[in-house]
């Protein structure tokens, strides 16, 4: 059988009230070395407070072909974004 | 009148973390994972930091004006004050992880009780590197039960490297003069009030490791007097190289 | 460079015209500045190119924590010993961040290993020259370092996602490799007439092997050029050079160490210094194995490799026994 450790994508929540984010991978035997592995690897320079592994090979993902029918109607929905809005500059922050 | 007493005390302890820091260095680029390389230097960092907090203390106490780096580079062999179990060279993957376990296992606990050292440095200093020893002894506790549990080789590479580093054990726990005067003082526990906490937490994840505690009582000792096994004098010729061959010189 | 002769296995570059509909549809996200996820349709030429590249940046990276990792033991200060020690753990990092990039093209980090043991793939010709000083530690920071990153910044842009990323997390941390190796050498060129000479010395030694870095000129080769239009390499081998003698230049001044070139000097109408063409002879044999320390470099990564097979194993083994034990558990 293969000792090829297996590999696990890296989310670290950088600071309190965060979203966790994409870090990047790495490799390790199981969930709870992964966790310890990516404190060592990737939070070297403290950029973290919580961490999250999975295993790469768990991840579904939506198919590249499926890139327009999933992402672009929310191109026709520009009024979601706040810059969508003129707000004159006398009607203060907003 | 410099403190005597705890000038030895602080170049025990510092000159222990330097010479692991310097054996755990020496993986820097040859561990069996890239991701295990890592975590190494990881820890020999903290050794590196926590040595200089203890050894410029030391220069202070002292008050003849030595800094870290005149204690840790221009002292001969039998002026170091560090135990022998970490000055053992790495050997193997199993010898390096089980010498760091029991060393993680006393120093967790010598760190917890010098926090509330009557010593206000000594426990400041104690409390900032406590954080980092923390997780040395998680990851050397889990290293040495899945290495003690893993493959008929990983188990018996284990098993070995606690029977011949065992007996390097029974120094972290003696007290001496020293030890006895800084412990009524309040600076510092009794070596061997640890040893019962260190005892049982070493037996158990042995145990958990499917790894036996060698029967043999008998304990190496003289690191704490300067009287040191061979390998510290080859150790220091490398680490003091260059400083020594450029006196006075600044980098 | 870090990847100093990467073949793209093309004989000419095709133009648009003679591209099937598929492959114009990349070339044309390519020129928008688009970026290419593993996941989605590349060619198979952009894909091997991609692998060999990040490969060998990736070996070039842990092959290089042992000329400097020579120094850890003997640092001159506690602070040096932990500012170098933090440097060549970042360069395990690197490593670490750039094989994950090339794994997600498809081949695993274990086969990448295989290739570097066999002396199959290439790691960069730098490390294949002894560190013989301490001096040698602030002449990688401030040469070699400063070599890479002038072609890592470009590469933070290039087209495939996931080596752009790790660039751009590897540029972030390396900001103070440079400066660190800068730094030693400015305490020596201040210090005692021994740390001078000291400096002089690395300097010769590391000059013309840090120019060779960026590789023999390629001006003229379909690969660059080929990586060029895929966007995985912004500027040639000499454009690089260039920028590289005229920054580096100053600074040696600056020291006031001399920069062991004959034909070095300030061109006023190019705005830049000429200077002398380095010895390829010499980088051919490096590349092809017979450099000063080839045979350890390489070596030694066999031997922590060989070494660390039992350590390996040893906890998958585990790891599968608990995951077991734990499926047992939840079954009763």
């Amino acid at each position: 059988m293969s000792s090829e450790w297996p590999l696990w994508e890296v989310f670290i929540r950088g600071q309190h009230g965060l979203n966790h984010r994409h870090v990047g991978s790495l490799h390790a035997p199981d969930a709870e070395m992964a966790i310890r592995n990516a404190r060592d690897v990737y939070t070297r320079r403290k950029e973290g407070v919580s961490i999250w592994v999975v295993r790469s090979s768990e991840i579904t993902a939506s198919s590249p072909s499926e890139k327009g029918p999933l992402f672009d109607p929310a191109d026709s929905k520009i009024y979601r974004h706040p810059s969508f809005f003129d707000i004159p500059d006398e009607a203060g922050h907003m | 009148m410099a403190d005597k007493a705890l000038f030895e005390f602080l170049t025990r302890i510092g000159d222990t973390t330097l010479v692991l820091g310097h054996r755990v260095s020496e993986w820097c680029g040859h561990a069996p994972a890239l991701e295990e390389d890592i975590a190494l230097a990881n820890t020999a960092l903290d050794l590196i930091g926590h040595t200089r907090m203890w050894l410029s203390r030391a220069g202070e106490v002292e008050g003849k004006g030595r800094t870290e780096d005149d204690l840790a580079f221009l002292r001969e062999a039998h002026e170091f004050r560090n135990y022998l179990l970490v000055e053992r060279p790495n050997e193997d993957f199993a010898v390096t992880i089980t010498r760091q376990f029991l060393f993680d296992a006393w120093h967790r606990l010598m760190l917890i009780s010098l926090q509330e050292s009557s010593d206000q440095r000594v426990s400041e200093i104690a409390e900032k590197a406590s954080k980092e020893v923390a997780y040395h002894v998680e990851r050397s506790t889990d290293l040495v039960v899945r290495l003690g549990d893993g493959t008929e080789e990983s188990h018996r590479r284990m098993q070995h490297a606690v029977d011949i580093l065992w007996p390097y054990t029974g120094e972290l726990f003696t007290d001496d003069e020293t030890d006895r005067e800084l412990s009524d003082r309040g600076i510092i526990p009794l070596p061997s009030s640890l040893e019962g906490e260190w005892k049982t937490h070493v037996d158990g994840v042995l145990s958990a490791a499917t790894l036996v505690r060698p029967e043999r009582e008998y304990a190496h000792k003289g690191g704490k007097a300067g009287v040191h096994t061979e390998h510290l004098g080859f150790l220091l010729a490398e680490m003091q190289v260059t400083h020594r061959a450029h006196p006075g010189a600044t980098w | 460079m870090y990847a100093q002769l990467v073949k793209t296995d093309e004989k000419r570059l095709k133009s648009l015209g003679e591209m099937d509909p598929q492959e114009r549809a990349f070339q044309g996200r390519i020129d928008r500045g688009e970026k290419i996820e593993p996941k989605e349709w590349m060619p198979e030429g952009y894909r091997k190119t991609l692998i060999r590249q990040i490969s060998q940046h990736a070996h070039s990276e842990i092959v290089g924590q042992l000329p400097e990792g020579n120094w850890i033991t003997r640092a001159p200060t506690l602070e040096r010993k932990a500012i170098l020690l933090a440097k060549v753990q970042d360069e395990a990092g690197h490593g670490l961040y750039l094989y994950c990039a090339a794994e997600t093209l498809g081949i695993s980090r274990d086969e990448m290993f295989e290739q570097l043991h066999s002396g199959r793939a290439k790691y960069s010709s730098i490390f294949n020259y002894p560190t013989l000083s301490w001096a040698d530690i602030g002449a990688i920071g401030w040469l070699v370092d400063g070599a890479a990153i002038m072609n890592q910044v470009p590469l933070q842009r290039c087209s495939f996602g996931p080596y752009s990323r790790a660039m751009i997390r590897i540029c972030k941390e390396e900001s103070f490799h440079q400066r660190q190796g800068f730094d030693i050498m400015m305490k020596l060129c201040k210090g005692t007439e021994a740390q001078q000479k000291m400096a002089q010395d690395a300097l010769e030694r590391w000059w013309w092997p840090s120019l060779m870095m960026f590789g023999p000129a390629d001006g003229d080769s379909v690969h660059s050029a080929q990586s060029m239009a895929w966007k995985i390499k912004q500027d040639t081998n000499d454009e690089l050079r260039q920028k590289f003698v005229d920054q580096t230049v100053p600074q040696a001044d600056f020291l006031d160490l001399k920069v062991p070139d004959p034909d070095l000097k300030w061109n006023q109408e190019r705005g830049s210094y000429d200077f002398g063409e380095p010895d390829w002879d010499e980088f051919f044999q490096v590349i092809s194995g017979n450099g000063p320390c080839n045979e350890e470099r390489l070596g030694a990564r066999v031997k922590a490799w060989d070494d660390g097979a039992w350590v390996r194993e040893g906890l998958m083994a585990h790891a599968r026994k608990h995951a077991r034990r734990t499926t047992l558990a939840a079954a009763e």
